[in-house]
């Protein structure tokens, strides 16, 4: 199995501030791949570099091959992004959300429905399709926004804290529902639940100011920062100044 | 082109689904045409005669056009979606012309239901009142390149003070729209024709009264006006498009 997401030296600076520090990193496809650090450590500026919404200053990086400096409008098509905020058209209603997001991705009009009718299964929003968005509960809203994300079937799929917010049954909901795009999605994921890396992850990056400080599978990196608990682990690497991977 | 068509779509139904659009850019643009029409009625001068008045309501109304737009492009950007949108292989043109052209048809349909209205209140209805309405689309091209540039600059509060407050109030006072611009004169009547609004007005009225002659010369300047508005809005959304600012 080849990379999905190939980063060599991904710098991004806002003057004399450096956000994300020659960051190297390799994601297979179909893997899901968590990105850990406290508030400020980097992970949403990766994101949004790695999805064509941030320039990096230095570095590049390669999706499925297409560079993200060089052929941005090609990574941008096999790419689906939930913000870390809900982002829905708050007066459409869940189908016409659905099937705007298909047509912006050039689906056709009736493809576009066809594939909003069977997200709306997969997602369960059935009861609430023909609802307007606005009216929708946070937890619906943030199931509608990810697959908003999901319907032009994005071969890599960026996460941005997909859980924030959410009550346990609608996070468990949406444990399920990752999990199940693992196989033919690969998934870049950001979260400050650690119960959420634990349960999905296959392997996890720890960033701590702007710099990649370790990677490695749940186990692994426990085992590293000589941890009784991936918790105890995280906050060890999360707070290190030294690389420890 | 499929992508800016649905974009277009829901800008569309964004504007129109939302009462306080409706309330606003047609309800209270008609309520001021009746009730102006009730006051004529009853005073023995000429003040609001509907051949005067109906040209001006209808500029006043495509002012709320500008709030609507830059309202609905500043949610966007402070909501998320429009990141969401920017991550998607759409283009900075696919995104222009979904925010601006459905607000073509909007803005004509408000202008033909202000001369409806003033027709169902007394208006002669000539061919002269479709070239009024004709004179009306550079305006409506100028308030929605405001709209464009405000949305692309300011959050929705401040869209709602800029183009909710003091645009309207603009359009209405330094329009002609309530008085003639030449009682007050001086510094006031000079400004004024500064500003494209009177001169969307007069070239309303001059279409409506038949003075073929006094339309152009007008409507110039409110095509100057808009041209200059829409670059700049252009320019200014392109680069808050760019992948740096979003």
């Amino acid at each position: 199995m080849g990379y999905a997401i190939q980063a060599v030296g991904l710098t991004k600076k806002y003057g004399a501030k450096t956000a994300v520090h020659a960051l190297n990193l390799t994601v297979e496809e179909g893997e899901l791949f968590a990105l850990l650090g406290v508030n400020g450590a980097g992970k949403t500026t990766t994101i949004k570099m790695l999805s064509g919404l941030s320039a990096p200053t230095s570095g590049d990086a390669r999706l499925l091959g297409d560079s993200i400096t060089k052929d941005l409008q090609r990574v941008k098509a096999h790419n689906g992004v939930s913000p870390q905020e809900t982002a829905v058209a708050r007066n459409l209603s869940v189908k016409e959300n659905l099937e705007l997001m298909a047509r912006i991705y050039g689906f056709g009009r009736e493809e576009s429905r066809r594939m909003a009718t069977k997200m709306i299964e997969r997602l369960s929003l059935g009861e609430v399709a023909g609802d307007r968005s606005k009216t929708l509960s946070g937890g619906m809203q943030r199931r509608l926004s990810i697959a908003m994300a999901l319907i032009s079937k994005p071969k890599i799929l960026f996460l941005d804290e997909p859980t924030l917010g959410l009550d346990v049954l609608a996070r468990r909901e949406l444990w399920a529902l990752v999990r199940s795009l693992k196989k033919n999605t690969t998934i870049l994921l950001t979260t400050h639940y650690l119960e959420e890396v634990e349960a999905l992850a296959d392997r996890v990056g720890v960033m701590n100011k702007g710099v990649l400080v370790a990677v490695g599978t749940v186990r692994e990196l426990t085992e590293k920062a000589h941890a009784n608990t991936f918790e105890d682990a995280f906050v060890a690497l999360a707070t290190e100044k030294e690389a420890i991977a | 082109m499929n992508g800016s068509n649905a974009f277009a779509g829901r800008t569309f139904k964004e504007i129109l689904r939302d009462p306080l659009n409706l309330a606003f850019g047609l309800g209270f643009p008609l309520v001021l045409l009746l009730l102006m029409t009730a006051i004529q009625a009853n005073i023995p001068v000429s003040l609001f005669e509907l051949d005067l008045l109906a040209p001006g309501m209808a500029i006043f109304g495509l002012s709320f056009v500008a709030l609507f737009s830059a309202t609905l492009i500043s949610k966007d950007r402070t909501t998320s979606f429009l990141m969401r949108l920017f991550a998607s292989p759409l283009s900075a043109s696919g995104y222009i012309a979904g925010y601006t052209l459905p607000l073509i048809p909007l803005s004509l349909m408000q202008t033909l239901i202000c001369y409806a209205c003033a027709a169902a209140l007394g208006m002669q209805m000539t061919v002269n009142v479709l070239l009024a309405i004709l004179t009306t689309l550079p305006s409506a091209l100028l308030f929605i390149g405001i709209g464009l540039l405000c949305g692309s600059v300011l959050n929705d509060k401040q869209v709602g003070g800029i183009c909710g407050a003091l645009l309207t109030n603009l359009s209405a006072w330094l329009s002609g729209t309530w008085f003639d611009l030449s009682l007050v004169g001086g510094a006031f009547q000079k400004i004024a024709y500064l500003l494209p609004f009177a001169h969307a007005v007069d070239a309303g009225r001059a279409a409506v009264a038949g003075e073929y002659a006094a339309i152009m010369p007008h409507l110039w300047w409110v095509i100057g006006y808009a041209v200059v508005t829409f670059a700049v809005a252009v320019v200014v959304f392109r680069r808050k498009m760019h992948r740096d600012n979003v």
